[in-house]
């Protein structure tokens, strides 16, 4: 059944189809219109699920690990603040090893504060222990809460997983969506399996116990990466399977237009679909460019990703994030995976661009293509570049006479 | 008087489904009722607990617990009851679990967690009404980080953070009453020194369905600065001087279950703060009269308003 629908209602399908049993929820823009399906869903039985608000994010991610500690298929959605909100429970859930999906909506963070979406959100939780998947359209949000749940639930990883969707722009926007067949989501997706993690009668267990020194610790810790690393076999099987039942591939790291390119974009999220469009605009005009889209950020694809630009000369790594004082974040992680791999990439640039929702128009693409070409013919890696522009400044330059009490 | 199975000491059960060798502090007065609790809610229990002195009894690879245990964080293990409690529904409603293999649900807090970081989960788990059981151990500090302030350290009190002569300016937080206003199934204070008591609190909350909270008075020789031997006896005192009232909340009314001897005939409060080292100061170089007679005061005032 192909419907017309929001990135949001694509992520509330994907949890029915899952048959999740429960929902913590606790609302925040962009992501309550899911939590609102749901509950619609429910109200007329269409959803066997038990949902429940709790009071916090930080107790919502709580309740869901607790949950899934017990022995029930869970799922939990938030965005920026509330993602931060929960953030110590962002690393604690995952050393429980009992999975679950949460959905990150994302949005810029304070300061200042806002609604509209950028990537520092769900960066934020890079290093926390959880999976981390990135949708593009409203179509790969549905799949990949699907794989999200496949993925977590594998024997060889057992951690909860993020899925990503860009705020506003995929969670508010509607595009055309397949949605499968229950029956087919089933033999995809078996019944949730505790593999040992429960709370029972006659055979007790102590879970999240402390342990004392950093030997049993590092034990644990090393095993959750080793675990995170199974996750890239684990998830190419669990997309081929996908593939094969629903005739939609998708990749760790998604190529587009590469195959005789010297010249890429890397760019993840929803923003990535104006790059193929750019990208289609280069290549009309004769430019040998392609997009590389990571879809896996953790674990980061490194194999995936270096087969992808190890033929380029000139690489435009554009950021929807920034790190004050350092830069983008994905720039750094392609930096560091080419460098490893020995692939010795000319010109890898980094560029920040679309924060807080900030657009990034064909003109922008454009200039950053033209910007690498310079740099690959002058043999110099330019300086990370922050996209805005002379009448943007002017813009706010206003914005700021206003608020100072001055006449414009 | 209520119905009840435990008429004397004779009927508490002496399960020790708690293991000795934790380690918690010699004299620890949580530790009894943590015991008692255990016995009487039996094994098929799930003690979630929030950071705190207690989260040491279960450390890798070893529990002392018959029934199970989940560590969450400080200010989230109510929000942990609500997921394990939940799951269990959702897993006996689906026949994935039978009904007769159900478990008690209890969060295990010390007060630093219970009246501050803690207070908003706790809260929130009252307003949805969790079916669950709550035990706060409140030996009126953050204990485990060496007793500093909390928000249940009693006016006078010295403690890590707390160097000033006349001691803590403020007054306890009123945590009973604060779960009162939220109309649960149950609260209840309660002390290891008078175990029938805790019995039948116990049992009175067990015959009812939500939020079943109780707050135990808990004597602490390394933050009070006092020999463990005499935890007992500082209990005993607690209650006489009439410093920790024993009451409970049930079906909308609050009743007081051990009331101490009317003014002039029971001990006063002096002779139970002149124990500890947390209270040296008001007595040493030289008595703090001011504070003195804030802390018999207030005791006091409570008494003459209870019905």
């Amino acid at each position: 059944m192909r419907k017309l629908m929001t990135g949001n209602e694509a992520a509330a399908w994907g949890v029915r189809l899952a048959e999740v049993d429960y929902v913590p929820t606790f609302p925040i823009t962009p992501q309550t219109e899911i939590i609102e399906k749901l509950s619609q869903w429910f109200g007329t039985g269409e959803l066997d699920c038990r949902l429940v608000m709790l009071e916090s994010e930080h107790s919502m991610l709580t309740a869901a690990g607790t949950a899934a500690a017990t022995g029930v298929r869970v799922f939990t959605a938030t965005s920026s603040q509330g993602l931060l909100y929960a953030m110590e429970m962002l690393y604690t859930t995952p050393g429980w090893r009992a999975p679950f999906v949460l959905v990150n909506v994302s949005r810029g963070l304070a300061s200042p504060i806002t609604l509209e979406p950028d990537h520092n959100d769900v960066l934020a939780a890079r290093d926390s222990g959880f999976l981390q998947l990135h949708a593009a359209t409203c179509q790969e949000v549905l799949d990949l809460v699907l794989l999200a749940f496949r993925l977590g639930e594998d024997p060889a990883v057992r951690l909860p997983v993020i899925v990503n969707l860009d705020g506003f722009y995929l969670s508010f926007t509607r595009e055309p969506v397949e949605i499968p067949a229950s029956e087919d989501v089933r033999g995809f997706l078996p019944p949730f399996d505790g593999q040992g993690l429960h709370f029972r009668p006659g055979a007790p267990s102590a879970q999240g116990v402390a342990v004392l020194g950093g030997v049993p610790y590092s034990y644990f810790r090393y095993e959750a990466h080793l675990a995170a690393q199974a996750a890239l076999t684990a998830f190419q099987q669990a997309a081929e399977d996908f593939d094969r039942r629903f005739k939609r591939r998708h990749s760790a790291v998604e190529t587009y237009r590469c195959d005789d390119a010297e010249l890429a974009f890397v760019m993840m999220g929803a923003f990535a679909t104006k790059a193929k469009a750019a990208v289609d605009r280069l290549r009309d005009e004769g430019w040998r460019i392609g997009l590389v889209r990571p879809v896996l950020l953790r674990p980061f694809p490194e194999q995936a990703l270096v087969e992808a630009l190890r033929p380029m000369r000139g690489v435009a790594v554009i950021d929807q994030n920034l790190a004050p004082g350092r830069g983008g974040v994905l720039h750094g992680e392609v930096l560091a995976t080419l460098y490893q791999a020995g692939v010795h990439t000319p010109i890898v640039a980094g560029f920040v661009g679309g924060l807080g929702g900030r657009d990034i128009v064909p003109e922008e693409f454009l200039a950053m293509a033209r910007s690498v070409r310079a740099a690959v013919n002058a043999g110099a890696n330019p300086p990370p570049r922050l996209l805005y522009t002379a009448e943007e400044l002017q813009q706010t330059q206003g914005l700021q006479a206003v608020a100072l009490g001055n006449e414009v | 008087m209520r119905e009840t199975a435990y008429k004397s000491m004779k009927d508490l059960p002496a399960l020790h489904l708690l293991g000795g060798g934790t380690p918690m502090c010699a004299g620890c007065g949580g530790l009894e009722v943590v015991r008692l609790f255990h016995d009487i809610l039996g094994e098929n229990t799930v003690f979630v607990n929030a950071a705190g002195c207690m989260t040491l009894l279960a450390t890798y690879p070893y529990t002392p617990f018959r029934g199970s245990w989940m560590y969450t964080s400080m200010a989230s293990a109510p929000a942990g009851a609500q997921g394990i409690r939940d799951a269990l529904d959702v897993l006996i409603a689906k026949g994935r679990l039978s009904p007769r293999d159900d478990l008690h649900v209890v969060v295990l807090t010390g007060d630093g967690a219970a009246n501050g970081i803690g207070l908003s989960a706790t809260s929130g788990a009252i307003e949805r009404g969790l079916d669950f059981y709550y035990l706060c151990y409140d030996n009126e500090g953050y204990g485990n980080t060496g007793y500093q302030t909390s928000a249940a350290t009693p006016h006078g009190a010295a403690t890590a953070t707390e160097h000033r002569p006349g001691g803590v300016p403020g007054e306890k937080k009123d945590l009973f009453a604060i779960w009162v206003a939220h109309g649960p199934a149950y609260a209840g204070t309660i002390s290891g020194d008078e175990p029938v008591d805790l019995a039948r609190k116990l049992e009175t909350a067990k015959a009812r369905k939500g939020p079943k909270l109780f707050i135990a008075f808990t004597p602490c020789p390394t933050g009070w600065h006092f020999e463990p031997k005499e935890s007992v006896h500082l209990s005993r005192l607690a209650v006489k001087t009439g410093l920790w009232a024993l009451r409970e909340y049930v079906d909308g009314k609050v009743r007081h279950t051990r009331p101490p001897a009317p003014a002039g005939r029971r001990p006063p409060v002096e002779e139970y703060l002149r124990l500890q080292g947390r209270f040296a100061h008001l007595f040493q170089p030289r008595r703090n009269e001011a504070v003195l007679a804030d802390l018999q005061h207030g005791v006091d005032a409570y008494w003459e308003h209870v019905v």
